[in-house]
């Protein structure tokens, strides 16, 4: 069997672990929201402020909530498992669409940002370790600490308050501009104007943690003995540098990646709401007030997809990064 | 003695400032002609290796330099010349091999890009020309199918191959010199046995100079034409290797080969044939690596297959073997650190593997251990006194009579009393091995199971941690099992050796039977490979 071979089978078969994962996941989530105070039919019965308990009764017993949980919990399941993940009565449409027109515009921020910040935290932390102890590495090493110990939305907030409010240079909010009609090239820049601020405010974090992790990583490396092995045959430094200790120093950085994908979920509720950004994060934070538990759900077990997919990715990256790492 | 290709004088390498000593190396005078081995000899601590790094300018600065003296190579002081002439010198005119082959070697290239790079740099020829020429310098330094070696990663390849491998890397440049640096130390003595040959053989055809560094005198006696004994960074006595090996003259020499054990066994007391303290029967543990979702595809290592092995009441039976042998398993399964597949072990004519729980705990306090690893074996947050005594609180002594036992021990274990209040970071590697001991003896064991007790210790170190195991042993009338992989050490203390490879047991005899007549083939290879085996360690006393 040849190497490509082993590697596609290698991503068949974690591409397959994923599904119990996930499948355990939407269980999980399920039972998680019944501990929830109040379901949709006091919701709704709430707003309306005229149910009857007779009516009530009747609604739930039409929306099959008056049923056993494990009953509930197995249709729920098998709902899932045909892509039917209910109907968002705050929205008025079915889940799945919803979370379907709001996807797009949360990976493009979250990819963007994620891409931003391994790049230069890659690039900050080589510079750093390079250059370890002299103003180079102070300044990098306290512009790192000082953007990892900011809270992201003050930073979203003094973004706005600047470029926005007093040099009026870039959109307070919102994906593009509504109403302007662009298309094409045009709509592109539109959107990319609208990015700047979001994106630096969420990379900032991640691009602080990736610098230090990579400054951290590159010093470790460098004291290896296959780096003393590289000076005895003759290497100057920056061949050293790039030739030997960068990608050794990547591997963990990588790691890392994978694993911050997670949090930056958490992170783009915040920078969505700051930012208007139609994104899941803003629709997640709406559903949670109006206690919209489908909805909620669905990106529950959309967040859960994303998350095993980004670390299928990751393991595949690593085994073209990383000879040692075997493909069975 | 005309023209030394490397010349060192008057030598001198500062420590920081803080250091226990001012200097690593003072005033080293060595000195290496074409075609000639030079072994520089020393414990831990000696200044040996620094003084290879000095002569490629790699040491660790910026504190640790060379303050004084003169490198001559090749008509240049290389302590003098600019950054980029040293990095012209490194790699083609003077090459190093390193300690530890899988560290050494980048585990994200291949064994081909590794040793093109070197080429590449220092050369101007086409990448087929080298190419051609890495797999000729592999195929020299025997390795098999050298074509596909060149694609191979470190990982991909066993210890002793990477070790050829960097051995190849520092030869194709036809270098005027080598440093070796403890080559062989990581590897298993067949191996090392291989790799020194090879070594020897590639010197003498290619006229290399070969600075070699070694703690170890059964190698210097298999491969050096001069050596230099090194201690706390001071040039002890040097000579042809005859000379020191046979008629040392410094005391310190003296102690130091006086301590490297004798291959041939000593007398040992008599037993009774009847007695028996431990005994395994058909021992057997697999272990299941890899493998995904229920276990499929995984593979199976037999590790102790089918063991059987007799202990005799006060006496110490030696297992014997390489890494992967399985021996250190035995030893867990034994101490039942481990659970054993199938099998019995019978202790006062009781398998002691069909012991509850309760029993159990009379079992371990009965049986008890001795690790290799005098840094990691001792819980480096606990006091001496409270590592030693644990041990008795748990089967039930009072505190006040724990107390006076341990300081009883650290006394028998030549230690301080005052040992008991200080943490394990304060004691040397030799120091904490004592300590480990004592704490095994505080159950009042009757057996006692040593896994490479002395493995890491320097030599003389090692003859002093020796010697009181088996006066412990005597003293208490224990029972000792010994595992090794240095056929030296057994020949001294084991009253019976059980030799093992890949799992089994393939002989067990008493140990001068052992030696004088080994049936085995591999237990032939064995003795076959010990470093330095022709060579009678003379008698100083």
């Amino acid at each position: 069997m040849t190497k490509s071979h082993k590697r596609l089978l290698f991503i068949a078969k974690r591409a397959l672990y994923g599904i119990p994962v996930i499948l355990g996941i939407v269980i999980v989530n399920f039972l998680l929201l019944q501990l929830m105070e109040g379901d949709a039919v006091d919701a709704l019965a709430g707003e309306a402020a005229s149910a009857t308990p007779e009516y009530m009764a009747q609604l739930r017993e039409r929306f099959g909530l008056d049923q056993p949980i494990y009953v509930q919990l197995f249709a729920y399941v098998r709902n899932v498992v045909m892509l039917d993940l209910g109907y968002s009565f705050r929205h008025d449409m079915p889940v799945l669409d919803l979370i379907m027109t709001r996807l797009g515009p949360t990976m493009l921020l979250m990819t963007t940002t994620l891409f931003i910040a391994i790049v230069m935290g890659i690039v900050l932390g080589l510079l750093a370790a390079t250059g370890l102890n002299t103003w180079r590495d102070t300044i990098i090493s306290i512009l790192a600490l000082v953007s990892y110990a900011t809270p992201l939305f003050w930073v979203g907030l003094m973004l706005v308050l600047l470029f926005s409010v007093r040099l009026g240079w870039l959109p307070t909010s919102g994906m593009e501009t509504i109403g302007a009609g662009y298309t094409g090239l045009e709509r592109a820049l539109d959107i990319a104007r609208h990015m700047v601020m979001p994106v630096i405010a969420l990379s900032l974090f991640y691009m602080a943690a990736f610098t230090r992790l990579m400054r951290a990583s590159m010093l470790e490396q460098a004291n290896m003995d296959y780096v003393t092995t590289a000076r005895a045959k003759g290497l100057t430094e920056r061949r050293i540098v790039w030739g030997h200790v960068l990608r050794n120093a990547v591997l963990p950085v990588v790691t890392m990646g994978g694993v911050q994908i997670a949090n930056m979920l958490g992170g783009s509720v915040i920078i969505e709401s700051v930012f208007g950004w139609p994104g899941l994060g803003l629709l997640a934070f709406e559903a949670l007030f109006a206690r919209d538990l489908n909805l909620l759900l669905g990106i529950f077990l959309l967040a859960a997809c994303m998350v095993v997919v980004a670390n299928l990715v990751i393991d595949i990256i690593y085994t073209f990064l990383d000879p040692r790492i075997e493909l069975k | 003695m005309s023209n030394p290709i490397l010349d060192i004088r008057d030598l001198h390498i500062a420590l920081p400032p803080h250091a226990d000593r001012p200097f690593a190396v003072q005033g080293l005078d060595l000195s290496i002609e074409r075609d000639e081995i030079v072994c520089v000899v020393g414990e831990s601590g000696s200044g040996k290796s620094l003084t290879g790094r000095a002569v490629m300018r790699l040491l660790p600065g910026p504190h640790v330099r060379a303050t004084k003296g003169v490198i001559q190579f090749g008509g240049e002081d290389l302590l003098q010349v600019s950054e980029a002439r040293m990095r012209s010198i490194r790699g083609a005119r003077i090459a190093m091999i390193f300690q530890e082959p899988m560290t050494a070697l980048n585990p994200l290239m291949t064994i081909g890009e590794q040793i093109d790079e070197l080429v590449r740099i220092h050369r101007r020829e086409p990448a087929s020309k080298r190419r051609e020429r890495a797999r000729d310098i592999l195929d020299d330094v025997g390795l098999p199918d050298p074509a596909k070696m060149l694609d191979a990663y470190p990982h991909e390849m066993s210890g002793g191959q990477r070790q050829r491998a960097m051995i190849a890397m520092a030869l194709i440049l036809e270098p005027e010199l080598i440093i070796a640096d403890e080559p062989t130390t990581a590897l298993d003595v067949t191996t090392q046995a291989q790799i020194l040959r090879l070594l020897k053989e590639l010197q003498a055809k290619h006229h290399t100079g070969v600075l070699y560094i070694t703690h170890d005198f059964g190698v210097v006696a298999d491969i050096a034409d001069r050596v230099v004994v090194m201690h706390n960074g001071l040039q002890v006595e040097s000579g042809v290797a005859d000379e020191v090996l046979n008629r040392p003259q410094e005391a310190y020499t003296r102690k130091l080969i006086a301590a490297v054990p004798s291959l041939t066994p000593g007398q040992r007391q008599a037993y009774d044939e009847n007695d028996t303290a431990l005994e395994t029967q058909d021992l057997r543990k697999t272990f299941h690596t890899g493998g995904g979702l229920f276990g499929i595809g995984g593979r199976q290592v037999d590790a102790v297959r089918d063991v059987s092995i007799r202990l005799y009441r006060g006496t110490t039976l030696g297992v014997v073997g390489e890494s992967g042998s399985g021996k250190s398993t035995l030893a867990r399964l034994i101490v039942r650190l481990l659970e054993a597949d199938s099998g019995s072990i019978m202790l006062d004519g009781q398998d002691q593997r069909a012991l509850g729980r309760a029993e159990l705990r009379k079992f371990r306090k009965r049986v008890q251990m001795v690790f290799q690893d005098p840094f990691g074996s001792l819980n480096p947050r606990y006091r001496v006194g409270r590592l030693i005594s644990e041990g008795m609180i748990i089967h039930g002594t009072s505190t006040s009579e724990a107390r006076r036992r341990t300081a009883e021990l650290l006394e028998l274990v030549g230690l301080e009393t005052s040992a008991a209040g200080r943490f394990p970071h304060e004691f040397s590697g030799g120091q904490r091995q004592r300590i480990g001991l004592a704490r095994a003896l505080a159950l009042d064991p009757e057996i006692l199971v040593a896994d490479e007790p002395v493995s890491a210790l320097d030599v003389s170190v090692q003859a002093q941690v020796l010697k009181l195991l088996d006066d412990v042993r005597d003293r208490f009338g224990l029972s000792m099992l010994f595992i090794t992989h240095d056929l030296r050490v057994a020949a001294q203390i084991c009253d019976h050796i059980a030799v093992m490879s890949k799992g089994e047991v393939v002989e067990y005899e008493p140990t001068s039977r052992l030696f004088a007549d080994p049936r085995h083939s591999y237990t032939r290879e064995l003795l076959g490979s010990v470093p330095g085996r022709d060579w009678v360690v003379p008698d100083l006393t």
